[in-house]
C-alpha cells in the first residue's frame, strides 16, 4: 500500500513542485544570464541579488486584469496555454533523477516510474503541446495571431521529424525504450551517447531549440516585429502559463538531453574506479547539474546568435537535419550491424 | 475655445511686436541677388555645350562663393535637365536637392524653385534655378533623376508647387488633408488657429477614423 | 479573409524597430513584398520655417535637434554654410577641434546603427555592447560642452569654448579602447553564418541606381560608388587628414555593413591623427558681434553618419534672419529608396533594409 500508492503521490508530489520552482526561476535564470552576457546586472532590486524577482512577476501577473476578446472562443481561449503547459509536466512521469537508493529503510527509486516505451511515450505527449500553439490562434478570432500560430506550429512540427529520427539512433545502440535502461546501457557500453552519437546530439539539440521556439528560431514569436505571435491577445495568468510552458519545455528538453546523451545520473567515467571518489556526489546532484548546463547553453546561444528568417528556419529543418538525422540512422544501423 | 493661440516667443532682434512675426523687419527683400561671374572668370566646358544643344536654356548665369547658378525658363526645365545629366562635359547623375524659396513680391513669379546638381564622374556641382509663378506647374524632373521624387513631394507640401508628371503627388511631411502651405511667407507659424484649436478631440476621431478605413 | 491575394500590413507609427516613428504600409503576397508605402512626417516640427525667425546663432540649437544622434555634425554643416556665406576664416585649431568632433560623432552613431541594426536581425548582444562604447564618447562630450545628445558646440567661427585639458588625453585612451571592441562587435557578426544569410543577398542595388535614387553615404558606397563628401569637397580639416574611404562591391545589406564597419576603423585613423596633431592658435575666428551675411544663397555639403547633409541658406542681407533655411536631409533621401530595395523581399527583411540604410527620423522630418 505504502509502495504503490504513498510514495509515487509523494514522488509526484515533489516533482511536480520542484519543476514549478524551477519553471518560475528559469525565468530569472535568462534574465540574469543575458545581462551578464551584455556586461549588464539584471535584476537587482527585488530580494538580494534579486532572488526574489519570479515572486514579483507571479504576483503581477495573477493581478493583471483578465481580459478576454470579445469574439474569441471561451473555453478554448482558456485552454489552450493549459493545453500547452500540461504537456510538459505530464514528461516527468517517466524522467530518471537516479537510481534505486536507499532512503529511511526503504528502496526508492528516483524516478515516478519506468515504463518500458518511456521514450515513446515522451515523445507522443510532447506532441500535444503542439495543440496548445494551433488552439491560441485560433480561438484569439484575430488574423495576426492565426497566421502566427500557424507559423509556429508548422515551425515545431518540422522539427520534430528531425528529432525523433536522432531518437531512434539512440534507442538502436541502447536496444530499449526504456529511459532507465538507456541510462544503464550508457553505463554498461561504457560510453555517454553523445560521444558515440555526436551527429545525434547536435541535431537533437538545435532540433530542441527549434522545438521550444527559442533563438535562433523564435522568429514567430520575436514576430513583435509586426504581430505579437500567436500569445497577442493574451494577458495576465494564461499569458504567464504560456510563457511558463516555453520555459517548462526546455527544461524537459534538457532533461530528455542529459537522460539520453549525457549519461543520465551517471558520474563521469563511472566504469573507472580511479574516480570513484566523485562518488559522494549524489546521483541525482549530476543529472541536475547536467540539466542546468544545457540551460545555460540554451540561453546562451539566445544571447550571442541573431535569428533565422522563417523560410531559412524551415529550410534548415527540412533540408538539412531530416537527411543528416537519416544518415545517422543508417550509418549506426549499419555499424551495429557490423559490430554484432 | 476658438482663441487664438497665445503668440509663441519669437526672440527676433528688432523690436515691432505688434507686427506678424513671419514678415522681416527690414524692407520686404523683392528676390535673391544673383550676382553674374566676374569678367575674368571663365564658365565651366558644360555651360557651351548646353546653350548650344538647347538654346535659351540658360536665362542667367549667376557665380558667387565658389558655386555657379543657372537661371533656366520653367518651360526649358525637362529639356535642359536631359542634358545636363546625359551630357559628356555636364553629366550631372546626382540630384542633390530640390528646394523651392518664396519671394511673395516679385512680379515675375512667386517662387525659387533650386535644384542643386553634383556630378559624381567629373566632381562638379551646379545649382539650377526656375522663377514660377503661383499657380504655374511645373514639370517634374523624376523621370530624369528618380531621387527628386520626395523632394519634390515635399516642395508640393510646403509651397504648393504643381508639378506634372509626378507619378506620386501627395503631401508627404504635413497630414494628407491639411490645407495650406506652410513654408510660404504668409503661412503664420503658429499655425492656421481655428483649424487646431476648435474641437481638438472631434477632429483626432475623424483622423483616427480615416486612419482606420486606411488600414482595413 | 483570404479573399484578395494581396495582405495590406501596416507597419504603424509606433513599432519598437523602425528607429523613430516611421510608418510603412506593406502590400504583401503571402511573404513577399510586392510594395512599400513609406509614410512619414510624424516627427515634423517645423525646423525650417522656425529658424526663419531665429537669428543666425539661435539656429545652431535647431540644427541639434535633427539627426539628434550625431548632433555636432548637423552644427558643423550649418557652421560652415554661414561662414562660407560670410567669408570667414576659420582657425585651424578650430578645424581640428571641428574634425575631432566630427569623427567622434561618426563612431557614435555607427555605435548606436551596429546596435539597432543587429538587435532587429535578433542578435540582442551587440546592442548592448555597442551602447557601452557610446557612453564613452558621450562622456567625452559632456567633458567638452556639458550636454550629451543635443550639444550646440559649434558657434559661427569656431566653437564656443576651448577643449578641456586632458581631454585629448581621454580621446586617445578613448580610441585605445575602441579599437578592440570593433573587433567585439565583428567576431560577433561579420563571419556569423546566421548574420549572413540575413544579409546577404537583401536589398541589392547596383551604382548607377543608388546614384540615381539619391542615395548617399554608406548605401552608396556599398554599392561600389567612390563618393565621400569629406574627400571630393574637403572641408574642415580632412584635406589634411590620411584616411580611406571603404567601398563595397554587391551593394546588398551585407555590404552597407562592411562599409560602416571600417568607417569605424577609419574615423579612429583621423581621430588619432587630428589629436595627436592638434595645432595651438584661437579657437574663434574673427567674428563680427552681429552676424548679418551678405545678401545671397549658397549650398554647402557635409559627410555626416548618415550620408551628404546639405545646408542650402538664403539670406537677404537685411535682417538678422536667414531668409530661407533649407536642409538636405540624407536619411529622407536615402529613405525613399526603401521602397525599390523591398520589392520582392520577405516581411522580416523589411526591418533589416530599415536598419541598413540608417534613417533617423529626426532628420527625415524635421
Amino acid at each position: 500500500m505504502i509502495d504503490t500508492l504513498v510514495i509515487p503521490l509523494l514522488k509526484i508530489v515533489i516533482v511536480l513542485n520542484a519543476t514549478l520552482v524551477a519553471v518560475t526561476y528559469m525565468v530569472l535564470l535568462e534574465r540574469k544570464v543575458i545581462a551578464w552576457a551584455q556586461s549588464r546586472l539584471g535584476p537587482m532590486r527585488v530580494g538580494p541579488y534579486g532572488i526574489l524577482q519570479p515572486v514579483a512577476d507571479a504576483i503581477k501577473l495573477m493581478i493583471k486584469e483578465d481580459i478576454t476578446p470579445v469574439r474569441a472562443d471561451k473555453w478554448v481561449f482558456t485552454a489552450a496555454p493549459i493545453i500547452s503547459m500540461v504537456p510538459a509536466l505530464i514528461v516527468y512521469a517517466v524522467i530518471p533523477f537516479g537510481p534505486e537508493v536507499r532512503l529511511f529503510g526503504r528502496q526508492v527509486t528516483l524516478y515516478i516510474t519506468d515504463i518500458n516505451v518511456g521514450l515513446l511515450f515522451i515523445v507522443s505527449v510532447a506532441s500535444v503541446g503542439v495543440y496548445g500553439i494551433i488552439l491560441a490562434g485560433y480561438a484569439s478570432n484575430s488574423k495576426y495571431p492565426l497566421l502566427a500560430s500557424l507559423r509556429a506550429s508548422a515551425q515545431l512540427i518540422s522539427y520534430e521529424v528531425a528529432v525523433t529520427l536522432t531518437l531512434v539512433s539512440v534507442i538502436m545502440m541502447a536496444g530499449s525504450l526504456s529511459m532507465v535502461s538507456i541510462v544503464r546501457a550508457q553505463e554498461s557500453q561504457r560510453m555517454w551517447y553523445a560521444f558515440a552519437q555526436p551527429l545525434a546530439f547536435a541535431i537533437f539539440f538545435i532540433g530542441g531549440l527549434a522545438e521550444t521556439n527559442r533563438a535562433p528560431f523564435d522568429m514567430p514569436e520575436a514576430e513583435q516585429e509586426l504581430t505579437g505571435g500567436f500569445h497577442t491577445e493574451y494577458s495576465g495568468m494564461r499569458f504567464a502559463l504560456f510563457f511558463l510552458a516555453e520555459y517548462a519545455n526546455m527544461i524537459v528538453v534538457s532533461s530528455v538531453a542529459t537522460t539520453l546523451f549525457l549519461g543520465g545520473w551517471l558520474r563521469p567515467f563511472p566504469n573507472v574506479a580511479f574516480l570513484s571518489f566523485l562518488d559522494f556526489v549524489p546521483s541525482w546532484t549530476w543529472f541536475l547539474l547536467k540539466s542546468f548546463f544545457f540551460l545555460y547553453v540554451f540561453i546562451w546561444i539566445r544571447a550571442t546568435l541573431p535569428r533565422y528568417r522563417y523560410d531559412q528556419l524551415m529550410r534548415l529543418g527540412w533540408k538539412v537535419l531530416i537527411p543528416l538525422a537519416i544518415a545517422n540512422l543508417v550509418v549506426t544501423g549499419i555499424v551495429k550491424v557490423m559490430l554484432l | 475655445m476658438a482663441d487664438a493661440p497665445p503668440p509663441s516667443d519669437k526672440p527676433t532682434a528688432s523690436a515691432a511686436p505688434a507686427a506678424p512675426a513671419h514678415v522681416p523687419k527690414a524692407a520686404v527683400p523683392t528676390g535673391p541677388s544673383d550676382p553674374p561671374p566676374p569678367a575674368d572668370l571663365a564658365p565651366p566646358a558644360f555651360l557651351a555645350a548646353l546653350q548650344a544643344a538647347v538654346p535659351g536654356s540658360v536665362a542667367h548665369v549667376s557665380y558667387w562663393l565658389g558655386d555657379w547658378t543657372l537661371v533656366v525658363p520653367a518651360a526649358l526645365l525637362l529639356q535642359t535637365a536631359q542634358h545636363l545629366r546625359d551630357g559628356a562635359d555636364a553629366a550631372f547623375d546626382f540630384c542633390s536637392d530640390v528646394t523651392a524659396t518664396d519671394w511673395p513680391p516679385r512680379a515675375e513669379g512667386r517662387f525659387d524653385v533650386i535644384y542643386c546638381l553634383y556630378s559624381t564622374r567629373l566632381r562638379h556641382r551646379v545649382r539650377l534655378k526656375v522663377i514660377l509663378g503661383e499657380q504655374q506647374p511645373l514639370a517634374s524632373v523624376t523621370s530624369i533623376w528618380p531621387a527628386a521624387d520626395w523632394l519634390e513631394r515635399e516642395v508640393y507640401d510646403m509651397f504648393g508647387v504643381g508639378f506634372t508628371g509626378h507619378p506620386d503627388r501627395r503631401r508627404i511631411l504635413m497630414p494628407e488633408d491639411w490645407q495650406g502651405f506652410p513654408q510660404r511667407k504668409d503661412y503664420p507659424l503658429e499655425g492656421p488657429g481655428e483649424l487646431l484649436m476648435e474641437n481638438p478631440i472631434d477632429w483626432l476621431k475623424l483622423r483616427q477614423s480615416r486612419d482606420q478605413a486606411d488600414i482595413e | 479573409m483570404f479573399d484578395t491575394n494581396e495582405l495590406v500590413l501596416n507597419m504603424g507609427p509606433q513599432h519598437p524597430s523602425t528607429h523613430g516613428v516611421l510608418r510603412v504600409i506593406l502590400r504583401l503576397d503571402g511573404e513577399k513584398v510586392v510594395d512599400a508605402d513609406v509614410v512619414i512626417g510624424y516627427l515634423h516640427r517645423g525646423i525650417e520655417k522656425l529658424s526663419e525667425n531665429r537669428n543666425w546663432t539661435q539656429i545652431i540649437l535647431l540644427t541639434d535637434r535633427m539627426d539628434y544622434v550625431a548632433a555636432a555634425t548637423n552644427n558643423v554643416g550649418y557652421c560652415e554654410t554661414v561662414e562660407k556665406l560670410m567669408s570667414i576664416e576659420v582657425p585651424r585649431r578650430a578645424k581640428y577641434v571641428r574634425t575631432i568632433l566630427c569623427e567622434l560623432q561618426r563612431i557614435a552613431s555607427h555605435c548606436l546603427w551596429v546596435g539597432t541594426h543587429a538587435m532587429d536581425i535578433g542578435a540582442m548582444t551587440v546592442f548592448l555592447y555597442a551602447f557601452r562604447e557610446r557612453e564613452l564618447i558621450l562622456d567625452l562630450f559632456e567633458e567638452f560642452c556639458g550636454a550629451r545628445l543635443t550639444y550646440n558646440s559649434m558657434r559661427i567661427g569656431g566653437l564656443p569654448l576651448d577643449i578641456p585639458p586632458g581631454w585629448d588625453k581621454k580621446v586617445l585612451e578613448f580610441c585605445a579602447i575602441m579599437d578592440a571592441k570593433i573587433d567585439e562587435y565583428e567576431e560577433l557578426l561579420t563571419h556569423n553564418r546566421i548574420w549572413l544569410e540575413r544579409t546577404k543577398g537583401i536589398g541589392v542595388i547596383s551604382g548607377p541606381a543608388a546614384v540615381a535614387l539619391g542615395l548617399s553615404g554608406p548605401p552608396l558606397r556599398g554599392s561600389g560608388v567612390p563618393r565621400d563628401v569629406r574627400k571630393d569637397e574637403p572641408y574642415a580639416a580632412y584635406d589634411e587628414m590620411q584616411f580611406d574611404v571603404p567601398v563595397g562591391t554587391a551593394g546588398d545589406t551585407y555590404d552597407r555593413y562592411l562599409v560602416r564597419m571600417e568607417e569605424f576603423r577609419q574615423s579612429l585613423r583621423i581621430v588619432r591623427q587630428a589629436t595627436e596633431g592638434l595645432p595651438e592658435g584661437p579657437i574663434v575666428g574673427k567674428v563680427p558681434r552681429l552676424i548679418k551675411p551678405p545678401a545671397g544663397e549658397t549650398y554647402h555639403a557635409i559627410e555626416s553618419p548618415k550620408g551628404e547633409l546639405g545646408y542650402f541658406i538664403v539670406s537677404d542681407g537685411k535682417s538678422t534672419n536667414p531668409y530661407r533655411f533649407r536642409v538636405r536631409p540624407p536619411s529622407f533621401c536615402n529613405l525613399q529608396g526603401l521602397r525599390t530595395l523591398c520589392k520582392g523581399h520577405l516581411v522580416a527583411d523589411v526591418v533589416a533594409l530599415i536598419g541598413s540604410l540608417d534613417v533617423v527620423l529626426g532628420e527625415v522630418d524635421r
